[in-house]
């Protein structure tokens, strides 16, 4: 009988029907390491979507990973809304000030075309080169920033917090126009050749806004958003908690979560079952410092506490790992996902963890 | 009524983002050391209450948020930015590094405040100008707040252009880097983290009071 492995699309899609593949996916979300592959500044590698196809090929080969990732940056949206990007040697480029500056501005404001706006189609360009090199056994995900979390950076935090709850009519407004470019910016990837859309809506998750307040606000968001998406879309919440808003998540239309190492991964799964695959949830911050041996221990305790009956993708928590993380602990977690992650499993449901210091914390 | 009860009152009106409850609690016009005394009783227990929530999940960042600007204006209100009575400290001051997501600061702005301490904001900076800043300022407590691991990684040159410049303050950190790598402070020569805003009050309130009396205002 043949046991020929499956392919990488074949390996999703079997765990997002919720049976177990021939191992657990593994998606690195890996952006900047690319840069440090061709040996360009982070800068240059993202002017030439050429690069970004070459690294991301290159990051597939070295890693054995699961996908083709082609997130630039969050701020590349908020570039295409008019506004600055702050390039670093060392980090993802960041949103400069905001485009917008008072809230009525808000009442005059309409959204970029995709067509027009260069960075975007650089993205796209990316994904249509990562289309024709992945002859279709790979797949591609593409990055949106939700409705209801961009205006971090299209106002900053404070003032945008400030619209939310004082100025619901405007909010709603700004609401209407970002998921008018929103879904024209997910169909554009997803027309390029992009598999499935990451929609990224870390002000939903608990950590920013009360499961109340979310149910009024960002989950009517992205049920709008996502009936719009024509495509698979997995919601992720960027290092966010997301238990306490878990039931209602299916009810959004997204058929994966991306989950954060703040809540219980087992618990997640038990909650999800059936309903939606999980996304997550290595800490990226702190997998900077990991050995080797850390790195296997924390792939198999996630593993173990989310991997059983599929539904499980392992990933970082946050949706980017850092530029800092190094190549030796990198593959050390691919190395660790075939070996732990090869299914029948055979590990355990506890959960690896590294005690969490009290106060004081001097 | 318990001693618990109008804290459990105070820190209910703070969540529910109810004003008018909040004052009502916090009671009207009255004597220096009343007025003082409301802030220690009722203002900084809730707060400390809403950062313990939050760090466990319980609460989310926007109530935070609005519970501290609330006692921010609260407490302004009954002792004026200039009021003797406001905490005796030293020099201290804020700042973001390379970033402009200011709200993790604005927070703990907002917190130190309503306990009744003064800081200079020194809103986004680079590496170069919070060094100049602070030796010029003569800061003894300087907090930093970030948002992304290389503006956490970037505090190590502050404090090494900080060394140089022969300026030692105490240096408290905070942002989603340090809470996700609790080791992180250390590496960049801090001298300590604070997960929360109101956590931040109890570091730099027990900092001062180890202080000599020469290093306060």
């Amino acid at each position: 009988m043949s046991t020929r492995p499956m392919t990488s699309l074949e390996r999703v899609l079997t765990t997002l029907g919720h049976r177990e593949p021939d191992r657990v996916p593994l998606f690195l979300l890996l952006t900047m390491h690319g840069a440090q592959e061709l040996g360009l500044s982070i800068e240059t590698y993202f002017s030439r979507p050429e690069s970004v196809v070459e690294g991301q090929l290159r990051l597939r080969r070295k890693y054995r990973n699961d996908c083709f990732y082609t997130f630039f940056y969050a701020s590349v949206e908020t570039e295409a809304w008019g506004g600055d990007v702050l390039y670093t040697d060392d980090g993802p480029p960041n949103a400069g000030r905001p485009v917008i500056r008072a809230a009525e501005q808000i009442r005059t404001l309409e959204p970029p075309r995709v067509a027009d706006a260069p960075c975007l189609v650089k993205v796209l360009e990316a994904t249509s080169g990562l289309k024709a090199a992945g002859g279709g056994e790979t797949p591609i995900i593409g990055v949106v920033i939700s409705p209801f979390s961009v205006p971090v950076m299209q106002m900053g935090f404070e003032p945008y917090l400030n619209l939310m709850f004082e100025q619901p009519e405007l909010f709603e407004h700004l609401m209407r126009l970002n998921e008018s470019f929103c879904i024209e910016w997910a169909n554009a990837q997803l027309a390029a050749g992009a598999t499935a859309i990451c929609y990224f809506d870390p002000v939903s998750s608990s950590t920013i806004v009360s499961p109340e307040h979310f149910r009024r606000t960002g989950f009517q968001v992205a049920k709008r958003t996502l009936a719009g998406i024509k495509g698979p879309v997995a919601m992720h919440f960027a290092s966010g908690r997301c238990m306490p808003i878990m039931d209602d998540l299916p009810d959004t239309g997204a058929a994966v979560v991306g989950v954060s190492m703040l809540d219980d991964l087992a618990a997640l799964k038990q909650r999800v079952a059936g309903k939606m695959s999980l996304l997550g949830n290595l800490n990226g911050v702190e997998m900077r410092r990991w050995t080797a041996a850390q790195a296997e221990e924390q792939v198999r305790a996630a593993i173990g506490a989310a991997g059983h009956g599929g539904g499980f993708i392992l990933s970082d928590n946050h949706g980017e790992i850092p530029y800092q993380v190094r190549e030796d602990t990198l593959l050390a977690i691919s190395e660790a996902v075939h070996r732990w992650g090869t299914y029948p499993l055979d590990v355990s449901g506890e959960r690896a963890s590294f005690p969490r210091p009290k106060t004081p914390r001097s | 009524m318990t001693e618990s009860e109008p804290v459990e009152a105070f820190l209910n009106a703070l969540l529910a983002m109810d004003r008018v409850a909040a004052k009502r609690t916090l009671g009207g016009p009255s004597a220096t050391d009343a007025r003082l005394d409301v802030v220690e009783r009722l203002v900084v227990p809730s707060l400390e209450r809403i950062g313990d929530l939050w760090e466990r999940g319980e609460v989310s960042l926007s109530q935070v948020y609005i519970s501290g600007r609330m006692c921010e204006e609260m407490v302004d209100a009954i002792l004026p930015p200039s009021d003797p009575a406001r905490v005796d400290q030293p020099p201290m001051a804020i700042a973001v590094l390379d970033d402009y997501h200011l709200l993790g600061k604005r927070m703990v702005y907002s917190v130190l405040r309503a306990s009744g301490y003064e800081l200079k904001d020194y809103g986004t900076v680079d590496g170069d100008s919070l060094v100049s800043r602070v030796v010029r300022d003569n800061i003894v407590v300087l907090m930093i707040s970030v948002l992304m691991l290389p503006s956490a990684l970037h505090i190590k040159k502050v404090r090494e252009a900080l060394d140089r410049a022969g300026c030692r303050p105490f240096i408290l950190v905070g942002g989603a880097p340090f809470r996700f790598d609790t080791e992180l402070w250390r590496e960049v020569g801090a001298d300590a983290m604070a997960a929360t805003a109101a956590e931040s009050v109890a570091v730099v309130r027990e900092l001062i009071d180890h202080l000599p009396k020469e290093y306060r205002s």
